[in-house]
């Protein structure tokens, strides 16, 4: 990080103490521009292959949301990484899930986890669900040179909205636009089977035990016919990331838990592949 | 043609400290104490939306006593600095000693430079692993640094609270008694006159709570700040566990409902 000096020798300048801003990524780009995941011109023509991010689903049901993604970054026909976390608590109270160029992703990721928490020190309250989407929007919009240039990111947001009290998932395109889906989504490379799959066995009314369910069954399909997705590596121990968010906040589930839910899903689909119906 | 009067720079410079210090006299007081579970502020605040304590990064929390608009400009600034630090390298390496370094030089440019000095002091704490580890700055209004012990008063009454401290705080007080010194020191009138009696209401009462994973900093509000004023009630610590209320994370009120909550608004 550099400070740069202002008036007097290390002193704070002057990007810090202007007043009527409440956003890390304005304060950013007034103070270190190169820090933005967006603002680095990209050498003209050259194309290159980057790790991918595959699967993510989301979910809503009765009381909350499911977030979940398969573990897998690809590079070509390479597995590039298999036990990548693609889906992230982005405030206490909502989910961002990520597919496309993992690299940049995780660093939108990351500043939009420093916007919502800056903003909430400043000014001392939580922003809107739908003001948490929009600055996710912004980020996505700004990236759009860089989605030229084959290096794309389409997330997933998901959280609790607590002035409906009900969860909410929006999706998003290259270009910035921000969608509120209904009831169920999914975005990567594994999201046609994963969306097929939420279309049948999802139901309205469902808890929270049924929904996670219900993501780990699409994720399973994903992986049976999307070679990039990763479906679960049993000898690995290897289990997809999966957070609900529901009026008590956001929480990951742990492995053990995870083990049990997808150990059971894969004895279930023995001698039956389609799984449930 | 009028000549400007010589003026010495020793009597330009105290000229300007007096001029901080006596609005820094004005101001209400804020104490910082350790506690043997963290650190905890206590400022006289009737104000549930200006605050004169608030949270900078996971362990590092901000105390300022003084004018408002000068120290909340220089709070924003410790936000940005804190999360910069934190993205550009890693949560663990904002610390509390580089916050109160680029205040310090901030406050004394500000100091010999402009035409007015900020007429503010601001304490920068951070809870440690252990109590040792605490650690707690004082900075004043032309860029001292003072690395305190244990604890500070600051604003109008700040020396016969410090006074007070002195001889009343211990290291390995609990929350309860921490409180209890603090409120008892601000209700005395520094003039001599009757002793005030200060309920929740008038406080702003914050921590940083040293076994609270990643954000430490809560404020104390409702029934669970009176119980901990309170000598007859046996609440002499915060519960582990958050308000089950949903909204933001920072506040514990001991109650289960919104409505324990009367500063916050719903969102």
């Amino acid at each position: 990080m550099n400070l740069r000096s202002g008036g007097g020798a290390g002193r704070l300048p002057a990007e810090f103490m202007t007043t009527g801003s409440s956003s890390f990524t304005e304060f950013l780009g007034a103070h270190s521009p190169e820090l933005l995941p967006s603002r680095r011109p990209l050498p003209e023509g050259g194309t290159f292959e980057a790790p991918q991010g595959t699967t993510i689903v989301a979910l809503t049901y009765d009381g909350g949301i499911v977030m979940a993604g398969d573990r897998r970054a690809t590079m070509g026909n390479l597995i590039a990484n298999r036990d990548l976390d693609k889906v992230f608590a982005a405030d206490g109270y909502s989910a961002v899930g990520i597919a496309g160029t993992a690299g940049l992703a995780i660093e939108i990721v990351k500043l939009f986890q420093v916007e919502l928490e800056h903003y909430e020190k400043i000014e001392g309250t939580l922003l809107s669900l739908e003001g948490k989407a929009n600055r996710l929007a912004t980020m996505i919009r700004a990236n759009l040179p860089m989605a030229m240039q084959g290096l794309s990111v389409v997330p997933v947001f998901a959280g609790f909205d607590l002035v409906t009290m009900s969860g909410r998932i929006f999706s998003y395109d290259v270009s910035g636009g921000c969608y509120e889906e209904h009831d169920h989504h999914s975005v990567g490379s594994g999201s046609l089977f994963a969306r097929g799959a939420m279309k049948k066995i999802w139901q309205p009314g469902m808890d929270s035990a049924a929904a996670v369910r219900v993501a780990v069954e699409a994720l399973y399909d994903a992986a049976d016919d999307d070679s990039a997705t990763g479906g679960p590596d049993l000898s690995r121990r290897i289990w997809p990331t999966l957070a609900v968010v529901d009026v008590e906040g956001l929480r990951l589930l742990d492995d053990d838990t995870l083990a049990a839910i997808v150990e059971q899903i894969v004895a279930d689909r023995r001698g039956n592949p389609g799984g449930a119906r | 043609m009028t000549m400007p009067f010589y003026v010495s720079p020793e009597q330009l410079m105290k000229d300007r400290a007096d001029y901080a210090r006596k609005g820094i006299a004005r101001g209400r007081s804020v104490v910082v104490l350790g506690y043997d579970r963290g650190i905890a502020f206590v400022a006289e605040n009737p104000s549930r939306a200006l605050h004169k304590v608030s949270e900078i990064y996971d362990r590092i929390a901000f105390a300022a006593a003084g004018k408002y608009n000068e120290f909340e400009n220089l709070r924003v600034a410790g936000v940005r600095y804190a999360d910069l630090r934190g993205y550009s390298y890693d949560r663990s390496d904002v610390t509390a000693r580089g916050l109160a370094n680029a205040y310090a030089q901030t406050l004394g440019t500000v100091f010999t430079q402009e035409s007015k000095p900020y007429e503010v002091e601001i304490v920068v704490a951070e809870v440690g692993e252990n109590a040792d580890q605490d650690q707690i700055y004082r900075l004043t209004y032309d860029g001292s640094v003072a690395d305190e012990q244990g604890y500070i008063a600051m604003g109008g009454a700040g020396e016969q609270i410090t006074a007070g401290l002195q001889q009343r705080w211990r290291p390995d007080m609990n929350l309860g008694d921490a409180l209890g010194l603090a409120v008892d020191l601000l209700n005395q009138d520094p003039s001599g006159g009757p002793s005030r009696t200060l309920t929740g209401a008038q406080l702003e009462v914050a921590v940083l709570d040293r076994v609270r994973p990643r954000r430490t900093f809560r404020r104390l509000v409702g029934p669970l700040l009176d119980a901990l004023l309170s000598s007859e009630d046996s609440t002499t610590d915060l519960p582990i566990e958050d308000d089950p209320i949903p909204g933001r994370h920072d506040t514990l009120t001991g109650g289960s409902t919104p409505a324990d909550r009367p500063d916050q608004d719903p969102s």
